[in-house]
């Protein structure tokens, strides 16, 4: 129950920094993109100041022995730089581009009651759907032909 | 035009970066906002309950802020037609499930990490929004 509590709370103070940072504001988000246009540059420092106290914050959470709530740290091991990973990623910047809405920016954004912000959302689960969906299909078949 | 923010945007930055922190001191997890998703979509995971409440945090959020500070204190506007964000919701969820990340998950925590499968991952995303901006907005000119 605390587990959950404390989720809670760590989500409130994640939306709060996605909505004041202007993270959520997909205008905002795509003038950042548009250097040769009405280039707005606040979101470098939005990844500034998010990337600079994770980094310092990790590198000493990560010498502790374990988190509070669990056992030991969940951390990608993964060091390869495959297919998907690039694939995915350069499709990401397409959808990303075209709405102004990233994951992160999106669901904070539905709390500001705007209906783009939830025809969005309700797409992007879509796509996370159809994209399991297909690699589940892919994957068996791809096992199958292996065997 | 959308007003440069360099100051409010920091401080926001550094709040996403404090809640990040956050998830790994006490549960051990990347604060990714794509995995964070998936995970309440069925067919649930076991953990699911700790990320929904993640997720409504995130939500009740700025709806806080609205109702204490008022309409105007958070900018919200989305310039695209309703047809080009469904298009848009549907590439990004097929394109973070593949990529295995989005702009919180690789952008912050991998990047944080020095991940380098988070680095390249940010740096082809970065890339090809920037394209994506420019051939919508400067060779289709919609906007």
């Amino acid at each position: 129950m605390q587990k959950v509590l404390v989720a809670g709370l760590i989500g409130l103070i994640f939306g709060t920094g996605i909505a004041i940072s202007g993270m959520a504001n997909p205008a905002k988000v795509l003038n950042f993109f548009d250097i040769a246009g009405t280039w707005d540059a606040s979101l470098a420092f939005v990844m500034g100041g998010a990337l600079a106290v994770t980094a310092i914050g990790y590198f000493f959470i990560l010498k502790r022995p374990a988190p509070v709530f669990d056992k030991t740290f969940h951390l990608p091991t993964r060091k390869d730089i495959d297919t998907p990973l690039l694939a995915g990623s350069a499709v990401f910047g397409i959808g990303w581009g075209i709405s102004g809405f990233c994951p992160g920016g999106s669901i904070p954004a539905l709390g500001l009651g705007e209906p783009d912000a939830l025809i969005f959302v309700a797409a992007m689960v879509g796509g996370i759907v159809l994209a399991r969906f297909a690699r589940n299909t892919l994957g068996s078949r791809a096992s199958a032909q292996k065997t | 035009m959308t007003e440069f923010t360099p100051l409010v945007s920091l401080f926001g930055g550094a709040l996403i970066g404090l809640a990040a922190v956050m998830l790994m001191a006490f549960h051990g997890r990347i604060a990714g906002m794509t995995g964070i998703v998936a995970s309440v979509i069925p067919p649930l995971g076991s953990d699911w309950a700790w990320r929904a409440a993640f997720l409504a945090g995130a939500v009740i959020a700025p709806a806080l802020i609205v109702a204490f500070a008022g309409g105007d204190v958070i900018g919200f506007h989305s310039p695209m037609p309703v047809e080009w964000l469904v298009a848009g919701g549907l590439i990004v969820g097929i394109g973070v499930t593949f990529g295995g990340g989005c702009t919180s998950g690789h952008g912050v925590c991998g990047m944080a990490r020095f991940s380098v499968r988070s680095i390249v991952a940010t740096l082809t995303f970065m890339a090809t929004t920037a394209a994506t901006v420019f051939i919508v907005r400067h060779v289709l000119g919609v906007l």
